[in-house]
Order: C-alpha cells, then sequence, then structure tokens
C-alpha cells in the first residue's frame, strides 16, 4: 500500500513537473501578458485555466495510469462486477459544473470590459483590403497604407536561393500605425473586399474586418514600444503577408508625429503636382515603372507579366495592355468589382500610375510605344 | 403478411425522415428572415432600419451626443464619396441633416448603392432616418457630381453609456447586378 | 449456401449486402485519408521553415481547404458509415441494413462526389482556396472557378450522408431482434443514432447553404453580399450551424467504438450505461444552441457573446461524465492491453486534452487571443486525429478477426500504436506552443519566432504519415495470411457479434433473429 501511494505520489508530481516546466518555461511557449490591462487579464485567465485544467488532468489521468499499474489482468485478475453508482454519476456531474462556473465569473467580468469601448480619446478608422491595412485618423485627419515591407526576395524561394531573412520578417511594414500611450484609442474596424481580422497579441485585441460593416474595439496601451501581428482571418492568396505593426510613442511624440506627417503630406502633394506638370520621357517612366510594378503588380500578374490565369489573368499580349489607353488607365485607377484587381489611383501617386502603365504597354514584349505622362492621370483623376 | 408489415413501418419511417430533411433545408434559407428580424430587435450587426418619421418628440437638451459619419469605397468603385461633416453634437430627439458628396471618376454610367452600418452596433436601434440616399441607389453618370443629403434623429431613450455613434456607409458598385436584374425582368 | 455471393466487379457494384458496403465504405475512406494526408505532408513540407521552398501562397491555400474538405468529408464521417454499415445488423441481430439498395447507392455516390473535388485542382484557376469553412465573400465574389464543382461536390456528400443516416435510423428502429430493447442496445449503436439524427438535422442545412452561394454566384442573389443587403457574417452563422454538430457527428461514433472497447478488456461491464446514453444525447442537443464560439471575433454584441460562452462551457459536463465512466470502468478491471485497448486509451486521454483546450477556446475573453491561431489547429486536430481516427482504427483492429476470421499480428499491431502515439503528439502538441506565441492559421510562411515548434511538427506529420501506411500493411497481411481468429477472439468481448456468430461472419447473418438475453 506505501509503496503504491508513494509511485502514484511521484507520478502526479511528475506529471505536474512536465505540464508546470512546459507553461512557463519561457515567453515563446505561452502567450505573452502583453502591454494593456485587458491582456493581462486574459494571460491571468488563460494561465488560472490552464492550472485548473493541469489538476483535473493530474486527478483523471492519475487514476487511469493507477489502474493501468495495479488492475492490470497479472496483478488483478478478478474483474469486479459493478457497473453503477447513481451517487457517483451525481458527483462527478455537479463537479465538472463547479469548476466551469467558477471559471466563468472572471470571463464574464473581463468580456464586459473588454466589450466597453465608450469614453475614448481618439479614434482610428482600421480597413483591410487584399493586402494591406489602411489606417485613417478621424481627428487628425492623416491617412495611409501600411504595406508588407519584407522584400519579395525574402521568402520566394521556390527554384531559387532567398535572401537572408531579417529579424522582424513578415511581420514589418512601410508605415506603423502610431498611438499615443496612455489613451483609449477606439478603433473601427471595416474591409473593403473580403472579411480580414486585426490582431494584436501585446494588445489582446483581434477584430474581424468585415465588408459593409463596422466592428468597434478599443486598446489603451500602458507602455511604448513596437507591437506586431498579423491579419488572421483567411482573405486569399497573400493572407499570411499583411502584418498589423502598432508604434506606441509618448504623448509628445505622437504630437510631434502628427505635425511631421501633416507636413510630409503637403511636401508630397507639390512634388507630386510638380512631377504631374513636367513631361516625363520613355526611359524614366519605364524605370520607375519597373520598380513600381515588381512592388504592386508582380505579386498577382508576375514578373514576366504571364499571371496565373484566370484569377489573375496575364498582362503579357493582353487586350488591357495593347487596348485603349483610356481603359488601361481607368482600371489600374479604378481597380475592378468582384476581382483581386485594386484601385491603385489613391495608393500610388500620378507619376507612378503613369510609370506602370506605360511600364505595362512596352514591357515583355509588348510594344505599343506610347507613353502615359502623369498630367494625364491627373486630367484623368479630376474627370476630363 | 410479416415482411409488408415491416415494409410499410420502413416507408412510413423514412417518409418522416425525409420531411425533416426537407424541412431543416428550407430551415437554412428561413434562417435569414429570422436573423434580419432578430437584428431589427436587437440591433446586434449594426445595420440600421428603414426609413422613419419624425414624430417631434421631446428634444433632450441636457444630453449631447456626438456622431461621426465615415464613408467608405467597396473594391471597384470608382466614385469619390465623402461626408460633408465629419462629426456633429447633437442633442437626442432633434431632426439634424448633414450632406454627403460623390463624383463617378470613371468614363462609364456607374450606379452605386451605400450600406449603413452603426458602431455600437446596438446604437443602431435609436438612430432613425428620415431620409438617406442609402434607401435608393444612385445613377451617376461619367464624370457628374452629386450632393446627397441625409436626415436623421436620435431617439432620446438612447442608453446613457453611449456618448457616440459612428455611422458608417460602405459604397458598392452595382451597375452589374442591376443590368442582371433588368435583364430578367425582360 | 448462405454464403453465397455473386464474385468479380459486379459483386461490388451491385451489392446490397451491408458487410460489402461497410468494407467499401472503409476502403474508399482510407484512400482518402491517404490522399488527404498527402496534402498535409505538403502543407508540412512548405511549413518546415521560413520561406516559401516548395509550392506558392496560392497553391498552399487549396492544400489546406482540400486537406479539410478531405479527411472531414472523405475520411473520417465514411469510415464512421462503413463501421456502422458493418456492425449495426450484427449488434442488433438484424439480417441487414432496412434499406438494402439505398444503401449501395449512397456509398457509390461518394467516388464520383470526390472525383468531382480533386478534379478541381487541375482546372484552370485551381481547386477551392478559401479553407474548408468557405467564407463569404471569398468563396462567392471571390471564389475561383472551381467553386461550382465544390458546391456540388458537398451537395452529392450531403445527399449520400444523409440516405446513410435515414438508413441507420430506420434499421434501429424497425430492426432490432425480439427482445433487443433500446435500452439494451450496445452503446455503439446509440451514438450512431444520435449521429445520424444529427446528420440528417445538419446536412440539410449544409445544402441549403451551399445553395444559396450558388444562387449568389450566378443567379443574382444577395444572401451573403452586403451591397445587396445581405450580410457575409450570416453566412457564418448558417455554416456553424451545421459546423458544430458536424464536430459531434464525427467524434460520437468513436464515443461508441471506445465504449465497446474498453469494457471488453478491461473484463467489465461499460460502467454507467444509462448515463452515457443520456450524456450523448445532451452532447448532441447542445452542438445546436454553441454554433457561434467560432464567431467571437465578428463583432457579436456582449449578450450574445456571454450566451454562446457559458453554452459551450456547459458541453464540459456531459463530456466529463463519459471520462469519468470510462475510467470508472477500468477501475478495479482486469486489464490487459491489446492493439485495439492502446488505441482506446490514447484516445480517452488525447481526447480530453483535445476538451481542455477546447474549455479555454470557449471563454470569450481569452478566446481573442487563441481564436484563428495554431492553438486552434492543435485543439481540433487533438480531437479528431487522436478523437476519430485513433477510434477507428481501434475499431478497426477490434473487429477485424470477426471480420475476415483472421487475426492481425499483435507485435506488429502495437508498433503501430506507439509509432502512432509518439508521431502525432509531436505532430500537434507543438501547435498549441506556436499558436500561443502568435502564429496565425493558414498562413504558408512565418517568421523565424515560430521556426522550432514547426519544424517538430512537420518532422512529427512525416512520421505519423509514414507510420499509417504500415497500417495498411498489417490489414493487408492479415486478410492475406493472418493466423485463424477464434469465435470469440477477445476474452472479455461482448455482444451479439462475439457471443451468437461464426467467425468470419457469414456473407448472410441472423435470416433468424437470435436470442437476447
Amino acid at each position: 500500500m506505501g509503496n503504491r501511494r508513494k509511485l502514484l505520489a511521484s507520478l502526479a508530481a511528475l506529471l505536474s513537473f512536465i505540464l508546470s516546466g512546459v507553461v512557463s518555461a519561457s515567453a515563446e511557449l505561452n502567450m505573452r501578458p502583453g502591454v494593456t490591462e485587458t491582456s493581462q487579464s486574459a494571460y491571468d485567465l488563460h494561465m488560472m485555466v490552464i492550472w485548473v485544467m493541469t489538476g483535473v488532468a493530474v486527478v483523471v489521468f492519475g487514476l487511469m495510469f493507477y489502474s493501468f499499474i495495479f488492475h492490470r489482468k497479472s496483478k488483478h485478475p478478478k474483474p469486479a462486477t459493478w457497473s453503477h453508482s447513481t451517487k457517483l454519476e451525481f458527483v462527478w456531474t455537479i463537479i465538472p459544473f463547479v469548476i466551469l462556473t467558477a471559471l466563468s465569473v472572471p470571463a464574464v467580468k473581463l468580456l464586459i470590459k473588454m466589450e466597453d469601448a465608450s469614453k475614448p480619446d481618439m479614434t482610428i478608422q482600421v480597413t483591410g483590403s487584399q493586402w494591406k491595412w489602411h489606417y485613417k485618423y478621424l481627428n487628425e485627419g492623416i491617412q495611409f497604407y501600411s504595406n508588407l515591407a519584407t522584400p519579395r526576395s525574402q521568402f520566394d524561394e521556390v527554384g531559387k536561393e532567398g535572401e537572408t531573412k531579417g529579424e522582424n520578417y513578415l511581420l514589418e511594414v512601410d508605415n506603423e500605425l502610431v498611438i499615443p500611450v496612455n489613451k483609449k484609442v477606439r478603433l473601427l474596424v471595416t474591409a473593403d473586399d473580403v472579411i480580414h481580422s486585426w490582431w494584436v497579441p501585446e494588445l489582446a485585441v483581434k477584430k474581424d474586418a468585415i465588408p459593409g460593416f463596422i466592428n468597434e474595439t478599443w486598446t489603451k496601451v500602458l507602455e511604448v514600444g513596437t507591437y506586431r501581428g498579423q491579419c488572421t482571418e483567411l482573405c486569399g492568396k497573400d493572407h499570411g503577408f499583411m502584418p498589423v505593426v502598432v508604434k506606441v510613442v509618448s504623448e509628445s511624440d505622437y504630437k510631434t508625429w502628427v505635425e511631421n506627417k501633416n507636413r510630409e503630406r503637403i511636401v508630397a502633394e507639390k512634388a507630386a503636382a510638380e512631377a504631374a506638370a513636367k513631361s516625363w520621357d520613355m526611359s524614366k517612366l519605364m524605370a520607375l515603372g519597373e520598380k513600381t510594378y515588381k512592388d504592386k503588380c508582380a505579386v498577382c500578374h508576375k514578373e514576366d507579366g504571364t499571371g496565373t490565369p484566370p484569377v489573375f489573368p496575364g498582362l503579357k499580349d493582353s487586350a488591357i495592355a495593347l487596348g485603349p489607353v483610356r481603359e488601361h488607365i481607368e482600371i489600374v485607377v479604378n481597380g475592378k468589382a468582384g476581382t483581386g484587381m485594386q484601385a491603385f489611383g489613391s495608393q500610388l501617386t500620378d507619376a507612378e500610375l503613369a510609370a506602370v502603365i506605360t511600364y505595362e504597354r512596352n514591357a515583355w514584349g509588348n510594344d505599343k510605344g506610347d507613353k502615359v505622362q502623369p498630367a494625364e492621370i491627373q486630367a484623368f483623376k479630376a474627370g476630363n | 403478411m410479416k415482411e409488408q408489415v415491416k415494409k410499410d413501418s420502413n416507408q412510413q419511417l423514412v417518409g418522416k425522415l425525409l420531411a425533416i430533411v426537407a424541412g431543416m433545408f428550407f430551415f437554412a434559407f428561413a434562417l435569414i428572415p429570422l436573423y434580419d428580424v432578430f437584428c431589427d430587435i436587437t440591433g446586434i450587426n449594426g445595420k440600421t432600419k428603414g426609413k422613419a418619421l419624425y414624430p417631434a418628440s421631446r428634444i433632450d437638451l441636457k444630453r449631447e451626443v456626438t456622431v461621426e459619419f465615415l464613408t467608405n469605397i467597396n473594391r471597384g468603385m470608382p466614385w469619390e464619396f465623402k461626408s460633408m461633416t465629419t462629426s456633429i453634437k447633437v442633442h437626442p430627439g432633434e431632426l439634424n441633416e448633414v450632406k454627403f458628396y460623390a463624383r463617378n471618376r470613371s468614363q462609364k454610367d456607374i450606379v452605386g448603392q451605400s450600406i449603413p452600418s452603426v458602431s455600437p452596433g446596438e446604437g443602431a436601434l435609436y438612430l432613425n432616418k428620415t431620409e438617406c440616399f442609402c434607401f435608393d441607389q444612385q445613377r451617376l453618370a461619367a464624370g457628374e457630381e452629386i450632393e446627397m443629403p441625409m436626415k436623421f434623429y436620435i431617439d432620446p431613450d438612447l442608453p446613457e453609456d453611449i456618448t457616440i455613434l459612428t455611422l458608417s456607409y460602405q459604397l458598392f458598385n452595382v451597375t452589374e447586378a442591376v443590368k442582371a436584374s433588368v435583364g430578367e425582368t425582360r | 449456401m448462405s454464403d453465397h455471393h455473386p464474385t468479380g466487379i459486379k459483386r461490388w457494384l451491385y451489392t446490397t449486402n451491408h458487410k460489402d458496403i461497410g468494407t467499401m465504405y472503409l476502403w474508399f475512406s482510407f484512400v482518402m485519408f491517404l490522399v488527404g494526408g498527402a496534402m498535409a505532408m505538403v502543407i508540412r513540407a512548405e511549413l518546415y521553415q521560413p520561406g516559401l521552398q516548395f509550392v506558392q501562397p496560392d497553391f498552399f491555400n487549396q492544400m489546406t481547404t482540400m486537406h479539410g474538405l478531405i479527411m472531414v468529408f472523405g475520411a473520417v464521417m465514411p469510415s464512421m458509415v462503413g463501421l456502422a454499415n458493418w456492425l449495426i445488423p450484427m449488434m442488433i441481430g438484424a439480417p441487414d441494413m432496412a434499406l438494402p439498395r439505398m444503401n449501395n447507392w449512397s456509398f457509390w455516390i461518394l467516388p464520383f462526389a470526390f472525383t468531382l473535388l480533386i478534379s478541381s485542382l487541375f482546372m484552370e484557376g485551381g481547386a477551392p482556396n478559401f479553407g474548408w469553412t468557405f467564407y463569404a465573400p471569398l468563396s462567392t465574389t471571390y471564389g475561383p472557378p472551381s467553386t461550382d464543382f465544390f458546391i456540388l461536390g458537398v451537395h452529392m456528400m450531403g445527399i449520400s450522408s444523409i440516405m446513410g443516416a435515414i438508413n441507420v435510423i430506420v434499421t434501429v428502429f424497425n430492426m432490432r431482434a425480439p427482445g433487443m430493447t433500446l435500452m439494451k442496445m450496445p452503446l455503439f449503436v446509440w451514438t450512431w443514432v444520435i449521429t445520424a439524427f444529427l446528420l440528417i438535422m445538419v446536412m440539410p442545412v449544409l445544402a441549403g447553404t451551399v445553395t444559396m452561394m450558388l444562387t449568389d454566384r450566378h443567379f443574382g442573389t444577395d444572401f451573403f453580399n452586403a451591397a445587396g443587403g445581405g450580410d457575409p457574417v450570416m453566412f457564418q452563422h448558417i455554416f456553424w450551424f451545421f459546423g458544430h454538430p458536424e464536430v459531434y457527428i464525427m467524434i460520437l461514433p468513436a464515443f461508441g467504438v471506445v465504449s465497446e472497447i474498453i469494457p471488453a478488456f478491461s473484463r467489465k461491464k461499460l460502467f454507467g450505461y444509462s448515463s452515457m446514453v443520456y450524456a450523448t444525447a445532451s452532447i448532441a442537443l447542445l452542438s445546436f444552441i454553441v454554433w457561434a464560439h467560432h464567431m467571437f471575433a465578428t463583432g457579436m454584441p456582449v449578450a450574445g457573446e456571454l450566451f454562446f460562452m457559458i453554452a459551450t462551457m456547459l458541453i464540459a459536463v456531459p463530456t466529463g461524465v463519459k471520462v469519468f465512466n470510462w475510467v470508472a470502468t477500468m477501475w478495479r478491471g482486469s486489464l490487459t492491453f491489446e492493439t485495439p485497448m492502446l488505441f482506446s486509451i490514447a484516445f480517452v486521454i488525447l481526447f480530453t486534452i483535445g476538451g481542455f483546450s477546447g474549455v479555454m477556446l470557449a471563454m470569450a475573453p481569452v478566446d481573442f487571443q487563441y481564436h484563428d491561431t495554431y492553438f486552434v489547429v492543435a485543439h481540433f486536430h487533438y480531437v479528431l486525429f487522436p478523437g476519430a481516427i485513433f477510434g477507428t482504427t481501434a475499431a478497426v483492429y477490434y473487429w477485424l478477426p470477426k471480420w475476415t476470421g483472421k487475426m492481425y499480428n499483435e507485435k506488429m499491431g502495437q508498433l503501430h500504436f506507439w509509432l502512432s502515439m509518439i508521431f502525432v503528439n509531436l505532430t500537434f502538441f507543438p501547435m498549441h506552443f506556436s499558436g500561443l506565441a502568435g502564429m496565425p492559421r493558414r498562413i504558408p510562411d512565418y517568421n523565424m519566432m515560430f521556426s522550432d515548434f514547426n519544424m517538430l511538427a512537420s518532422i512529427g506529420a512525416f512520421g505519423l504519415g509514414l507510420s499509417q501506411l504500415l497500417f495498411l500493411f498489417i490489414v493487408i497481411k492479415t486478410i492475406r495470411s493472418g493466423k485463424k481468429a477464434e469465435n470469440k477472439q477477445w476474452e472479455g468481448a461482448a455482444g451479439l457479434e462475439w457471443d451468437q456468430m461464426d467467425t468470419p461472419a457469414p456473407y448472410h447473418t441472423f435470416s433468424t433473429p437470435p436470442k437476447v438475453s
């Protein structure tokens, strides 16, 4: 009997040792506590459930292993004959019920807190589209797209050698969402094509972005820093390549950032206007066009312009690239409904648009020979 | 004799089970209107109601609610579309008017449909529109522009904890769908 | 004379014999298991290390979609129907299934449905790539042309499952031997009847969903299209109204299997038979009111989240009762550990682990952190692989002697078990960690911080895949050259098929009803 108990105790100790080792060994293994009150509460709840479940596991599996050892045929040749006990069955209906009720109390409290987006300090609209995020600061009048910054050459290794991957491989963007620390930021999440989901683990915020509907959520970050997450709802081909990066800065840094952003916009507008006023020669258009094409278009239409028909049609020898300029401009600027073709009118400058269209009409053996000038794009957008 | 009884009872049971199958198939379709009714009552998906009448009810001057207006353009909609007011403060019960602006930037006639969505979803129950461009589709010729008014009032019964209401319009290009349905009716 | 049957291809094409049809179902599901498994190998090969080495993202998405569809509808569900066909008539003392011709038809639809589905891989634009959950509008407005073939394929599988389910219900209600009262039926029969009711309740809903998709795509309706006043979230509600009971459709028959096997090798009656029946029924009932726990992130109001959270947690109560009853069955029994028992014990332990992560996922405020990450992938593979698939494997080892009259090689069976046990954990346990560390599901490439666990999971998956080939080898070897099996191969086995039937089970059994004591 003494031996049995010892064995059982050591078994239980071993099991709990393994489990506790596993859950607390390193941050890589476990959920991160995060940097908001809600994320920390979620982490605490998570740990609590893990421990409760570990306890249940030790008891249930302990009993099973006790049976395996001491009730095996060689040790226990005569099986018992009972097969029913109302009392026992009642007890083990009640016990899980009690445990679950106890677990649900903190869960309900936390949930109600998480869903309370009232009285925010500022509001940002988050729009998901294939495969990038767009942020619009409602009060500051700032808006920008946030694209994956990891170059394709780092991940596309099919049949070729990939470049060395950076530390934030696939978790870096060209424009981060910048928010001030210790402010309640309300996020209005929506999408303009398919469903996406905006997730930053450290903030414990995950909200689906649904076309035609807006969803509300909020966060109040307690620590300055950069926090990385990803889209978590399958949204097509490049679902794995649309990270979310939130840069949390002090209040004064945030003010500076807003000022800079506004100044930048004025400078960029001026530059764009100047570029549009100039007449560009072919080589310059083709150079900028090639760069823009590789950046934005090659994802679907392939670098050699062959695409992956029928979903992503090829541009080489295509009716669009060899047809009337007007229609070509229209599809690039406005996109095409119900397909993966986005409206690039607001994502690229007039010069880039003109260059990329010129490039598509003259690359890969397409030989229209015509040039599209930034001024034409400007005129097109103005509706002339 | 006994075989026949068995066969009959088999057929009866199969008949009943097939009725369940058919019932469940239609239940799937019935879920759509059921869900809409459910949402109308609870406002859970933030869809606003149809046209409301302004009851000239009491105006709660003590309370102020911020109403924000957002606009989104769905993929493939070549219009410019914006709200001419980003946000206003209103008293519950008073009738307000805001204007939206749209312009067809493309070279073709386009039919647009705006879909409203309110956040928090519960607020949708208290945001009543007496006049809205979203009740109809808009057809704009190439380059045409339009100013669209929207009149609304907030129900004074709006729960106390809601201080900001966001009304978002997403604009969809429905030209193809309209063309298809016109073709069908012919 | 009673064993007379046609031979050659005609035997299989025209057969109305429940044993032949059961055999075909089982072989078909095994073939699909290998096909779906091969796709899993492509997925794991691509995820072995960061970077895209083998396939492009779009093809990766086709693989995850097809892997899910084939495993759910092609491997797990038909394998359960195969077991039902073989066992239910034998267990309730019936000569055959009640509707034998329909039985033949419901099987023969399947090869065509899956040929159609798999052929979409070779179509222009590729196979469906929107995940096995095919959320709108990705699958409607943005779906590839092959989506229509997918819809037709789903309709055919649905019709097949519904016919199978009707057959089970009619057989159990009308064909029991005299004296075989409902509460005397083996638990496997009970779990299957309840599964069959779930099937006829939810497969039509799935059929409705894909029909709406079809009309949205081609006939101008706007069920799920926001532009026409529809709602993409509505799609998820209807899908999961089917989808959650579907989860129990895949697992309940496996509950039944282990409830037969554990008592046999404990040489003790199943503990708490009636509470097992009630627990199964309450799991089935609860499964209809928990669907939206898959949708906590879609922006439901708090009240909805609370309801679905509490309802989901409640499912742990009847599930707990089942686990406790299995433990109590073994308690003070007289245990031996042959291959079927090993698989059944692994089922109980690993399914319980899947249940624990299930309770965690049910809790909405933390679910925001788990949802759509590898934690979810780990969870449902724990309930499906060591759950449903170990259950079927245990059943095959347990009844193979009765079916074929030959005994499998016990040493090889145990080797198969230990390889599966080690590799299944090596594959799926690390996924908990990569999920908690923040890796979303359905991504073809990932940051280096997830590398270690993905590498482990991939190694495990290759091992797991290979060890299932050993299973194929063992079964074929048994059929061709296994030792002769006893009428009652297992000392503790009980039930009509062991007590009142020759081994191998004759082609036609119970032409005169057996006596049920």
